[in-house]
């Protein structure tokens, strides 16, 4: 009796995740749309300048107002979104792929390996992460694949971290031990048995982890290490509209909605996706 | 006859810091031969599970050897292991824990051939035919391990283990998590495969009222070290030690 009420609890709660992962993933398709097709969709074009039309106020025409040359700010937050969420996902991807991999090895070989990375990435850790991209970003000059290599060379750690202790858990478990009496070499027993089994808590880093480092992309253009102007990026257009914030709020408020915006839908998927993988709700799956 | 397992002046220590050295298995020897049933009994942090991860190199010994059909593997790494692991197998305790639960069964059941290179058809048909001899239908291959109950799984686990014709089966209390008619019926199962296959066993227990019934010998663990060694009656009817006495005190 109770059991069964219990069991219907669960299911309800399992549908309502589902329900909310559905709803995000729509959310996210129509952001990632609307960044593909940001060129065909804007109802101006973002760089062209006309000294006449500088600081519009939002109206009908310029929804979002014009900014110091002229330009649309809707345009250009539209466009922006090329800029800052293709290098934010690609920034996500690469140091997820990387740390994983990296971490997967450490915690399965162990060692003198293990003890160097483990070193370099507590360093890595250990130091206010902005500061240390902006040497890095200052290092290799401005631009926005700069500021990605910058961002990617001191976020490794944290997916490193997650891989190597998840295959630490595994590797003397049961299931590994039986493909290992199977005859599975070291790499067969990663790539079949441990990293599929590890890739759920990593996925859900990943996709929290987007919110974050699109910020710190912002961030970074913000302080002009990124995307140099005339470049529509979000950071970068609230850098240039911010000694006017008093008399002309739109162009900061705008670019800034947008990253509110983006880093609200994606942390909100990547809640609901832990929800969705966490072992107390997918029993049922 | 050559045993087929040889086992001689093992053990396996831990360091531990300031600190004497610490033994989990304490220069242990003793021989199985083909076809016959080796038990071992000990209480919890006797060494019995070390012994069958030392036999089935998962960890490396300290000192000793162990011989596999004549062959020292104490020192095999990596692929030279490969070839051994077609003659020693061994059933895990945790029969659900012992699959890889994104996989299905027949994808464990069959791994071991397919890294050998065996086509996908030939080693789906040796699984069906292992499946039906350790009581369980074909269609058990396309179940995953949290589809099936323990006792299923664990005969799954037995036709895993022997999918490469193995001479000795390392059981590491196999039948501890299940319940006892489950228990019985696997036990019954062992005592088939081996008069068919002529299998040797390593038999890891704390039953030792199962020992007794199953077993051909029995050795005795306690600290590490053996304790008693020989026909499963004589150590139960007239144990030698202080420890055996009072092991089977507790039971009859």
């Amino acid at each position: 009796m109770n059991e069964t009420v219990t069991v219907r609890v669960q299911k309800v709660k399992k549908n309502g995740i589902k329900a909310r992962l559905i709803f995000f993933l729509i959310l996210v398709a129509v952001l990632l749309l609307v960044t593909i097709f940001a060129d065909k969709i804007v109802p101006y074009d973002p760089y062209a300048q006309d000294l006449s039309l500088s600081r519009l106020p939002p109206s009908a025409s310029h929804w979002m107002g014009t900014d110091q040359y002229g330009r649309d700010v809707f345009s250009r937050v539209v466009v922006g979104a090329q800029t800052s969420v293709f290098s934010t996902l690609a920034l996500v991807g690469v140091i997820s792929v990387f740390g994983t991999i990296v971490g997967t090895l450490c915690g399965y070989y162990g060692g003198a390996l293990d003890s160097i990375v483990m070193r370099i990435s507590d360093v890595c850790l250990a130091f206010p992460g902005l500061v240390f991209a902006l040497a890095i970003a200052a290092l290799l000059g401005g631009g926005v694949s700069n500021a990605v290599i910058a961002l990617a060379v001191i976020s490794w750690p944290k997916y490193a971290r997650v891989a190597r202790s998840q295959t630490l858990a595994l590797k003397n478990g049961p299931f590994v031990s039986a493909a290992r009496l199977s005859g599975s070499s070291s790499m067969q027993m990663i790539l079949r048995h441990i990293l599929p089994n590890i890739i759920g808590p990593i996925l859900v880093t990943a996709m929290l982890d987007i919110g974050t480092m699109m910020m710190e992309l912002a961030g970074l253009s913000f302080l002009g290490l990124g995307a140099q102007p005339p470049t529509a990026e979000w950071g970068n257009m609230m850098s240039g509209g911010r000694s006017m914030l008093q008399t002309y709020p739109w162009l900061v408020l705008s670019p800034g909605f947008a990253i509110f915006l983006t880093v609200v839908i994606f942390n909100l998927l990547g809640d609901t996706v832990r929800d969705y993988m966490d072992p107390k709700n997918s029993r049922a799956r | 006859m050559e045993p087929i397992l040889k086992v001689t002046d093992l053990s396996k220590s831990f360091s531990r810091a300031g600190k004497n050295e610490f033994f989990a298995v304490d220069h242990v020897s003793f021989e199985v031969m083909p076809g016959e049933i080796l038990g071992i009994v000990g209480e919890s942090g006797s060494g019995k599970s070390t012994i069958a991860k030392l036999i089935t190199r998962q960890i490396d010994a300290t000192t000793g050897t162990i011989e596999i059909d004549g062959q020292d593997i104490t020192k095999l790494t990596g692929r030279q292991l490969i070839p051994v692991y077609a003659k020693v197998q061994m059933v895990f305790q945790t029969p659900a824990g012992s699959f890889d639960p994104r996989r299905t069964l027949g994808d464990g059941i069959c791994e071991s051939l397919r890294n050998k290179g065996i086509s996908k058809v030939e080693r789906e048909a040796k699984a069906r035919g292992l499946l039906e001899q350790c009581g369980l239908s074909s269609e058990f291959l396309e179940r995953y391990p949290h589809q099936v109950s323990g006792g299923q799984c664990q005969r799954a686990a037995i036709a895993r283990a022997l999918m490469c014709d193995p001479r000795i089966l390392i059981f590491d209390e196999a039948t501890s998590a299940l319940d006892v008619t489950v228990q019985k019926q696997i036990i019954e199962l062992l005592q088939q495969l081996q008069r068919e296959k002529k299998l040797a066993y390593l038999f890891i227990c704390h039953n030792l009222a199962l020992v007794q019934q199953f077993c051909d010998k029995v050795l005795v663990l306690y600290d590490g070290k053996i304790v008693e060694y020989g026909l499963p009656d004589d150590v139960i009817l007239y144990p030698q030690s202080e420890y055996a006495r009072r092991l089977v005190d507790a039971i009859f």
